[in-house]
């Protein structure tokens, strides 16, 4: 059970790479995604998968009776998936006004000394893309 | 308001006068404990500060400390009042004051420290304080370098020297100083000897401005001309002096010790005797004549009969003397006149009288004439010369040449500037009274001491000379010792340096020309090499940091891939994972879905194709989740999920089509390829050598059981997360908030932007 899903982790984390290194935004964007992705569940499938009860303590008793599932990874992927979730929509917003700033997806084309020279000419079309 | 701030810096001189009670309140304790230690009973103090390592915050005052810490403080005390008047109206008055003083506590915590860890602290405390003073007008660009480089030369001459002291403690088991002589024979017997040694006259050579170090110390002259005085004739240079004296009984009296210290410094005190004659700026013919001296000093540690360790021990106190006045007086020419240049000033003595008389007494002592305490200096020096167990006849040499130019140059030093005619630069009358009155209780003190030298010697000199001698010796110092060897040589020097006084024009000429002349100089050396290592510098960084991110990732994710894949699959083949994975049907059918996903966003040509692929892995995942026994996380996935993709999908908008961006060439390809699939091997790899073992559940055992009875809660997840860890969800909260701002403010920036 454990070594199919960790092969499954496996092949995000490759997809999530090759994405990364694809020198375009959009592309390294969706990498971040699947990446985040794969650690969420890597850390889920290292604790352990052999018992799928939810960590509940039923109503009367004050300790848990059968052996249930893994409680600790569960609340560190919950943190996880939640500042993973925040840094991803912080890379969006700067891929996107990188965008914007610099006129180009392709970090191959972007200025090595960054917006100062690239600026006057995109703030003009920028401006007229906003509007009032 | 910084108008009104920078005023009231410079209209209030009260905290710099105030603070030259630390240096005379040190003083007077000192003298207090005096006879204490001419008894022979050495004060100590020990506190543990790092047990563990066996270092302890140990201070110990004997023979050699008192008389270190007794010119630290009586010169730190005249330094202070001097600097009252020559300070006047600096804007940084006040950090002047507090660097000194800083300096002046680190450099006697260095004479009266113990504990070799200890010693090391206050040496780099030296340094340091010797950097920011020297830098201390730090608009200038010579000053900041001349202080770049002290700070180089002898921080780095610092960590060689904390090498030693750490093998020293390797070999003997202890850093106690005070122990250390026990162990003198195990140290020379022992394989690191020469090792120990490199390493300590490393430290103290590069402190003590020994050839082939001694480039900075003339740099060093672009420190305010007290700090001169102070720190680069009078104590922090003599730091490796006091380390060399200090070693002496434990290191000392080895063929290779010998030979290095008389070699070395016969040679150093020769170039900076020659170079000062060549000089002709007040500063720098000092600075010159204080690495001879120095030299001269290095020389004689380099002997191991009580006559050549009392010369090195008596010339540290005259040469302390004479040297700082002189720097004083230095420093009051150009306060007066405006210029150090030697050739421009002549006949000050009419204007300057307390200064000139100060001058005279310091350049007679220095020059070694009878009734000075130069004097007797000068014969304990050739008696000692002639005692040194190898080279007598070059050490005597040495100082007999050394001993005539000097007096040449004390008397270029007294009669240029302040006999004859008055020169091109007139000076505005005697200095402040704080700036005359040190040089001339100094002054005072180089004649008072050469008429009663058996007081010195009783009380200042052979307490120094029994701390550092093997056997104990008594020193003996007297105006007269009959007519012997010393006393001819004396005659002779004095000779000597007549004639080159005569002939001192013509000397200058000739050196000026030869030095400029020579094909390579160690300062040469070192300019080179920091020139050297800025360059790789600028190389590497050209190479590693030249703007492209697909390099920087392809650095970054192939130096963990190789770096972890080595480590791990080295210990644990790839084949020894593998066991037949068994599963059930539906899950096989939901990892096919999932992979399917994952090929069709890595080849995606249409956003909208790629975001249904990313929503099914998102999906996927949410659903193994749920079937592993984890409901919240299942839940929390499937709303981030959601609110992801619909960011996405609105950033998306905004940004142009998916267009096929093919590789660059052959090999970017292949390193994308190999990249990403040796991760997602190394990925699987772990989980598979993870999940093999049994999961240690102790903690999430603690937590349990503690969920209903200790937080009242039945979802121990929940609980985890809002009660035990809460502090963790606190962090979580904030980073979201911080992102959310980030973002928020970059949008903002677009709409205001003009």
């Amino acid at each position: 059970m454990e070594t199919v899903l960790a092969i499954v982790c496996g092949c995000l984390v490759a997809g999530g790479i090759y994405l990364l290194l694809s020198q375009n935004l959009v592309r390294m964007l969706f990498g971040l995604i699947m990446l985040s992705n794969a650690v969420n569940l890597a850390i889920f499938v290292a604790g352990g998968l052999t018992h799928t009860q939810p960590a509940l303590i039923a109503a009367g008793d004050s300790v848990p009776g059968a052996s249930m599932a893994n409680a600790l990874p569960q609340a560190l992927v919950l943190t996880a998936i939640v500042i993973g979730f925040a840094l991803l929509v912080f890379m969006f917003v700067l891929f996107y006004r990188s965008y914007e700033v610099l006129g180009t997806t392709d970090t191959r084309r972007m200025p090595e000394d960054g917006p100062a020279r690239a600026y006057p000419s995109q703030n003009t079309t920028t401006r007229q893309e906003m509007g009032p | 308001m910084m108008a009104i701030s920078t005023h009231n810096h410079r209209s209030n001189p009260w905290p710099g006068r105030l603070s030259a009670l630390l240096p005379l309140g040190l003083l007077v304790g000192l003298v207090f404990q005096a006879p204490r230690i001419q008894s022979g009973r050495p004060l100590a103090l020990a506190f543990e500060w790092v047990p563990g390592l066996n270092v302890h915050f140990a201070l110990l005052l004997d023979g050699v400390g008192l008389l270190f810490a007794l010119i630290i403080t009586a010169i730190g005390l005249l330094v202070t009042i001097y600097a009252d008047a020559y300070m006047v109206g600096h804007p940084q008055r006040n950090r002047f004051f507090l660097y000194l003083h800083a300096f002046l506590l680190s450099m006697l915590g260095l004479v009266l420290s113990n504990d070799l860890i200890l010693l090391f602290v206050f040496w780099e405390l030296t340094s340091l304080f010797s950097f920011l003073l020297i830098g201390f007008e730090h608009a200038s660009a010579q000053a900041r370098n001349s202080a770049r480089q002290a700070l180089l030369v002898t921080g780095c001459g610092g960590l060689l020297l904390l090498v030693g002291f750490l093998m020293v403690g390797q070999v003997t088991g202890t850093y106690a100083l005070s122990e250390l002589p026990g162990h003198a024979a195990q140290l020379h017997r022992h394989s690191l000897y020469l090792s120990i040694l490199m390493c300590m006259l490393a430290g103290a050579f590069t402190k003590s401005a020994q050839f082939p170090f001694h480039f900075w110390l003339p740099n060093a002259m672009a420190a305010p001309t007290p700090i001169s005085a102070f720190l680069h004739s009078a104590t922090m240079v003599k730091a490796g002096i006091y380390l060399l004296a200090r070693l002496h009984p434990v290191l000392g009296g080895t063929p290779v010790w010998m030979t290095t210290l008389v070699l070395l410094g016969a040679f150093t005190a020769l170039w900076g005797a020659a170079v000062s004659i060549a000089r002709t700026e007040l500063k720098s013919i000092l600075a010159q004549t204080t690495i001879m001296a120095l030299g001269i000093m290095t020389m004689f540690l380099g002997g191991r009969s009580a006559p050549a360790l009392t010369a090195a021990m008596t010339f540290l106190l005259v040469h302390s003397l004479y040297k700082s006045a002189l720097f004083m007086v230095a420093g009051a020419i150009d306060h007066q006149t405006g210029t150090r240049e030697i050739e421009k000033i002549g006949g000050l003595a009419r204007f300057m009288p307390f200064t000139a008389a100060a001058t005279l007494f310091a350049t007679l002592s220095m020059a070694g004439f009878p009734l000075f305490i130069g004097f007797i200096g000068k014969e304990i020096m050739y008696k000692g010369a002639l005692t040194e167990d190898v080279f007598p006849g070059l050490a005597a040499g040495a100082t007999l040449v050394s001993n005539a130019l000097m007096t040449a140059v004390a008397a270029t030093l007294v009669l240029r500037p302040f006999w004859g005619q008055p020169r091109k630069v007139h000076p505005s009358g005697e200095a402040p009274w704080q700036m005359w009155i040190g040089p001339l209780l100094i002054g005072g003190t180089c004649l008072g001491f050469g008429l009663i030298p058996d007081w010195v010697g009783h009380w200042l000199v052979e307490p120094a000379v029994r701390a550092i001698h093997v056997t104990p010796v008594d020193v003996e110092l007297k105006l007269f010792y009959g007519f012997n060897t010393p006393l001819l040589l004396s005659m002779i020097t004095i000779l000597m340096g007549g004639s080159f006084y005569v002939f001192r024009r013509w000397l200058r000429r000739r050196l000026s020309q030869l030095l400029p002349a020579l094909p390579i100089t160690t300062e040469g050396l070192y300019e080179g090499l920091v020139a050297a290592v800025i360059s790789f510098a600028k190389w590497q960084t050209r190479r590693l940091q030249n703007g492209s991110l697909f390099q920087y990732l392809v650095v970054i994710i192939g130096a963990t891939v190789v770096s972890v894949g080595w480590v791990f699959l080295g210990s644990a083949p790839l084949s020894a994972l593998w066991n037949p994975p068994e599963f059930p049907g539906w899950l096989g059918l939901l990892l096919i879905a999932m992979l399917m996903a994952i090929g069709i966003v890595v080849q995606a040509r249409s956003r909208v194709l790629a975001i249904c692929g990313l929503g099914v892995i998102g999906a996927g995942a949410a659903i193994l989740f749920l079937v592993f026994g984890a409901p919240d996380v299942g839940l929390t996935q499937i709303l981030v999920e959601t609110l992801t993709l619909i960011i996405v999908a609105i950033v998306l908008l905004r940004l142009p089509p998916i267009e096929p961006q093919p590789d660059a060439n052959r090999l970017q390809h292949t390193l994308r390829l190999t990249l990403s699939i040796g991760s997602g091997v190394l990925v699987s790899a772990f989980l598979i050598a993870v999940t093999q073992h049994d999961v240690d559940r102790t903690i999430t055992t603690f937590y349990e059981q503690a969920s209903y009875i200790q937080a009242h809660g039945r979802n121990i997840v929940n609980v985890i997360l809002v009660d035990f860890r809460s502090l963790d969800t606190l962090g979580e909260i904030t980073v979201v908030a911080v992102s959310a701002l980030a973002a928020r403010a970059l949008i903002r920036k677009k709409r205001s932007a003009p």
